[in-house]
């Protein structure tokens, strides 16, 4: 898993991208530009995120579900 | 040994679309797709902790920034763990203080790697030779190097690949023996014999209607 480790916890580019998300960026290309990561990256990384049940799919926008929301506010910084 | 048969048959080509895959890399769960957009070097080497992989990947470290500015991501590929990847690149790094900035996927199971015929059982049963393939945006296949196992590749000439292939792409035009970016481009061949006379009065530097070559 490259966004979430093992014990759960995102990694520094999980961070970034749960950040992106939860400020409203919801594409792909919007959230790789906004966390400095490549796109291949972002799209393998939300895909994780998705199956982690921490962010959802829809209408081609990649929003926070309330488990990744609560995930978020627990991040410090 | 009937299935690597098999897969020598069904070698990709170029102009064919990339076969699909998903894998595991250091940098996770990876599909072709995820790439899609950019273009991209997958490159295949024989094993981790070996010499001459060892120079490539820091000369690959080393033209990666180049890449970047022509859109181009890099991909490594072997029949090595996920594990000996990343013990390999921290290796790397401390010996020599080169970080490696791209994914290199685990092909334990070698179904990336017989896809894309990077096995060659003349040279090693069990490894993948140095394979390059150059995929554009599309995901078509634009260009495929191999090399055998005992020689390393040339940074230089991948550069000068893509500067061609996105050159050619962008403006229409064949690129000569040895061109490097900023010489003179070739102008496609006349398709008829009307094309062909107009093509000398074009101004075009020509050695006769078949060969000629313009500044772009």
């Amino acid at each position: 898993m490259a966004c979430i480790s093992p014990d759960g916890k995102p990694t520094e580019s999980g961070t970034k991208m749960l950040r992106a998300i939860k400020s409203g960026l919801g594409s792909a290309e919007e959230i790789a530009s906004s966390a400095g990561l490549p796109l291949f990256r972002v799209r393998s990384g939300l895909r994780e995120l998705t199956q982690a049940g921490l962010a959802n799919l829809k209408d081609d926008k990649y929003e926070l579900s309330s488990k990744g929301m609560e995930l978020v506010s627990t991040l410090s910084g | 040994m009937e299935e690597v048969k098999e897969q020598l048959i069904s070698l990709p080509r170029l102009g064919e679309p990339a076969p699909a895959f998903e894998t595991v890399s250091t940098h996770g769960a990876l599909k072709l797709e995820d790439f899609k957009g950019s273009w991209l070097i997958l490159f295949s080497h024989p094993a981790d902790f070996t010499p001459v992989c060892t120079t490539e990947f820091i000369a690959f470290a080393e033209i990666f920034p180049e890449l970047q500015k022509r859109g181009v991501e890099l991909l490594g590929l072997s029949v090595d763990s996920v594990s000996s990847h990343i013990a390999w690149v921290r290796n790397v790094e401390e010996k020599t203080g080169v970080r490696i900035p791209f994914p290199i996927i685990a092909d334990l199971n070698k179904e990336v790697s017989l896809a894309y015929g990077m096995i060659h059982p003349g040279q090693s049963k069990t490894e993948t030779v140095r394979c390059v393939f150059i995929i554009d945006p599309n995901q078509i296949i634009r260009t495929i190097l191999y090399y055998p196992l005992t020689t390393g590749r040339n940074m230089a000439e991948i550069l000068r690949i893509i500067d061609a292939l996105q050159t050619t792409d962008k403006n229409a035009v064949a690129t000569p023996a040895n061109w490097q970016p900023g010489d003179m481009v070739v102008v496609p061949p006349p398709n008829t014999q009307e094309m062909a006379e107009e093509r000398i009065k074009q101004g075009y530097e020509c050695v006769d209607w078949y060969l000629c070559k313009k500044k772009l």
